[in-house]
């Protein structure tokens, strides 16, 4: 039997409606009792000292979920390993990520999701994954949705790529419906982004580079959700849609009309399309490239506006690592995507809670029990007693900036070196197994 | 200040530390010529200066400017005009020049632009000029070699040498002092640049530098070879549609060419933008019979320009193309640092 004590925090836990001083018990990897402070003395006087954590002035809270990461093992290990990717996921707070399927081969089969998923590949935190929605994500067959979700899968997607055919897309929600998870979309007709590299608007013709129109976004959003409607009509199921990285205003009005009308679609946001726009690409820095790309002020505003509304349902980072010479080059040939596990806290504290007045437990739920919720996840993304102890522990005041070379990440690719964080993680805990403990 | 700059400032005096400025050229070499963004109106007025004067020198003594210095020519895409130019204008003070392009060299292996920039370096190239298909290449070879690159041209971004070029020749043709310039030197100048504005590096770079001189820029196409965003660029720039309005109120016309590599798979129906945008001796004589005519080249006669307009009287062309050798001996000269 192990045991671990977190005494004097605030504890969050937007899942149970709780924020209050708590003493929280951790037991054989679960949450064994919450009472209010001092009402576990008796098992404080009888556990080691280095086995209690003191977080006065802290706050306790479920441990981060992020269902949008790359973690690039197999085929692109000089980028980033399960192994890394995890451990930069712990340091920022997260105990549960869910790997994207554009590894080296696509994992789209039984055998490459369990090879994924073994506890071999060394992850830190809770890993997780979801396999491509087609075969190699081509885009025109779809995986076995029924073999994959019984070895694991939490959802299917394509990432990087939309699927594009409004027939795949409407096989793969009627697959997916059935079993309960979602079909994770990257909304990006291509066919209106050849050769694009950027956000279209006035930075992308001032720095002469072609720039991806709004409507590329919002047509396969507006598509998926005719499918949708059509899929509830005739094939009496209900298929859930979750739209990853939505970066524009007229791409979020359609969902925020689909949810109004009943449809189950839920969307997410990256922090970087809520705190940066296309002018941060400046003089070609490639570290403000990514896809869906930076976009203009006013969808910028729309996502914080969407995220204080409720229409988007979580925070996922897409941590994209890339090694600095996929990065060093011609702008327009630079890898797509930045890291991002380790300033997702630190910006949405700062961007959501301190600049737009967004409740603490709100940003929590953001990135805990509203991602848990996404993919079906039980017992992560709540405190409450029986559930996992997946926790994070973080002062809510600290001011910091991010140093991307103290990064756990293997790669260095983000925009946020030395921008200005709120909010410190100082330990991460997993399955009641202490995975990152700040130095200082 | 733009927003960017004003959240930069705002991110330095509080809470953010965001990377850069649009304006920003401190990571760059001093000499360096990027993008007409970075020159001041006083640097323009230097070079244009430096032109003068080296212009004045005879012969053999311009040709001791640059003795004993090297710079290096890089280029990636084809060019008769800059190339030649730059080549001869770092010949004529003395430079030793070496050339390099991707057709015969170990960029054709898979060298990177980095390391190529490295390598040249290494050779003791003290400058790079380079002509490249990506935008902002120029940037990134200045950033990681270190070295005064002057973007000989760079995707559809930039290419600062011929909007100097181009304003040292509409000083000249207007019979303006061509040694110097200030914020007003252009006032009551209207420039119509016409035609494929979305590919080109020159309508860029001369729409951001003609304005800061007193010019107001007018600029004409059709939707999707000028979109909207152009407005951008900054301020004194408009959009007219009907070339013959942009053409009745300009001073100069500088029409461009339609840059069929970079179209991307748009189909452009060339005989409705003949029939609208065409620089023809019709047009001139009924609408512009006083207008500068101009063009960056190369030209393609009988679709944006006929060839008795190129070659007519109200034609500067040829005289852009020597002006081009005159403004890259003086961009040369300020590169390498030298005081002449």
């Amino acid at each position: 039997m192990s045991e671990m004590l977190i005494l004097n925090g605030r504890l969050v836990d937007p899942a149970s409606g709780t924020d209050a001083p708590r003493d929280v018990l951790v037991r054989d990897g679960r949450i064994a009792a919450i009472e209010v402070p001092g009402g576990l003395a008796s098992v404080a006087n009888s556990l080691p000292v280095e086995d209690q954590i003191d977080a006065t002035g802290m706050v306790v809270a479920p441990g981060l979920i992020d269902i949008h990461v790359h973690l690039r093992e197999p085929g692109q290990t000089h980028k980033e390993t399960i192994a890394t990717g995890t451990a930069a996921a712990a340091a920022g707070g997260f105990t549960t990520v869910v790997a994207m399927p554009n590894t080296i081969p696509v994992n789209d089969s039984v055998k490459s999701l369990r090879w994924m998923l073994d506890a071999a590949r060394g992850p830190v935190v809770k890993l997780l994954a979801m396999p491509a929605a087609t075969f190699g994500s081509l885009g025109s067959e779809i995986t076995d949705f029924h073999e994959l979700v019984k070895a694991g899968a939490v959802g299917f997607t394509d990432d990087g790529k939309p699927v594009l055919e409004d027939e795949v897309m409407r096989a793969a929600l009627v697959a997916a419906a059935g079993l309960g998870v979602p079909v994770s979309q990257h909304a990006e007709d291509t066919r209106l982004t050849s050769g694009c590299c950027m956000n279209a608007g006035r930075v992308a013709f001032r720095l002469g580079l072609r720039g991806m129109p709004e409507e590329a976004e919002a047509r396969i959003v507006e598509r998926d959700l005719r499918l949708l409607r059509e899929i509830e009509r005739v094939e009496r199921v209900r298929p859930h849609l979750h739209v990853q990285h939505v970066s524009t205003a007229r791409a979020l009005h359609e969902i925020r009309r689909a949810k109004a009308a009943g449809l189950h679609v839920t969307c997410e946001a990256a922090p970087h399309h809520f705190t940066l726009t296309d002018e941060e690409i400046g003089d070609y820095d490639t570290n403000a490239k990514m896809n869906p790309p930076l976009r203009a002020e006013a969808d910028r505003h729309a996502l914080i506006e969407g995220l204080l509304d409720g229409t988007v349902d979580c925070i996922a980072t897409d941590h994209a690592p890339h090694a600095s010479h996929e990065k060093e080059v011609e702008f327009e040939r630079a890898a797509n995507g930045i890291t991002g596990l380790e300033t997702a806290l630190g910006l949405a504290l700062r961007v959501l809670h301190r600049e737009h007045g967004m409740p603490l437990s709100r940003v929590i739920a953001l990135m805990s029990a509203h991602p848990a919720s996404v993919i079906r996840l039980k017992e992560r993304g709540t405190l409450r007693v029986g559930s996992y102890a997946d926790v994070v522990v973080f002062d809510p005041a600290a001011e910091w900036s991010f140093a991307a070379g103290a990064s756990r990440s293997k790669s260095r690719n983000t925009p946020f070196d030395g921008a200005a964080m709120v909010g410190r993680v100082r330990a991460t805990i997993c399955e009641g197994r202490i995975v990152y403990r700040a130095s200082s | 200040m733009t927003e960017r700059a004003k959240r930069a400032a705002t991110r330095e005096a509080g809470a953010g530390l965001l990377s850069g400025t649009t304006t920003d050229c401190s990571a760059y070499a001093a000499g360096s010529l990027l993008s007409v963004e970075h020159l001041s109106v006083a640097d323009v007025a230097g070079i244009l200066a430096m032109t003068a004067r080296l212009e004045r020198m005879g012969a053999a003594e311009r040709a001791r400017v640059l003795v004993g210095r090297t710079v290096a020519l890089l280029f990636y895409e084809s060019s008769t005009r800059t190339r030649t130019s730059f080549e001869l204008a770092a010949k004529s003070l003395g430079a030793t020049t070496t050339l390099v392009s991707d057709k015969s060299s170990s960029i054709e292996k898979g060298e990177s632009l980095k390391d190529t920039g490295l390598t040249l370096r290494a050779l003791g190239a003290e400058a790079i000029i380079l002509r490249h298909p990506s935008s902002g290449a120029a940037s990134l070879l200045a950033r990681v070699t270190g070295l005064p690159v002057l973007n000989a041209g760079d995707g559809m971004h930039q290419h600062p040498s011929q909007a100097l070029l181009d304003l040292r020749t509409i000083l000249l043709r207007l019979g303006r002092n061509a040694s110097t310039v200030d914020a007003k030197t252009l006032d009551g100048v209207t420039v119509a640049i016409t035609g494929d504005i979305l590919h080109s590096r020159v309508a860029r770079s001369d729409a951001m530098l003609l304005p800061r001189l007193g010019a107001r820029v007018v600029l004409c196409g059709p939707p999707e070879l000028l979109p909207e965003g152009a407005l951008g660029l900054g301020t004194g720039i408009e959009i007219e549609r009907d070339f013959d309005r942009a053409l009745a109120r300009a001073d100069v016309v500088m029409m461009l060419r339609i840059q069929k590599e970079r179209l991307a798979g748009f189909d452009l129906d060339l005989a409705e933008f003949i029939e609208r945008y065409q620089l023809n001796a019709e047009r001139l004589a009924a609408i512009a019979s006083r207008v500068l005519v101009m063009h960056p080249g190369p030209i393609i006669r009988g679709l944006e320009i006929t060839g008795e307009v190129a070659d007519g009287a109200q034609s500067a062309i040829e005289e852009q193309v020597s002006q081009g050798l005159a403004i890259r001996r003086a961009v040369l000269v300020r590169a390498l640092g030298v005081k002449a």
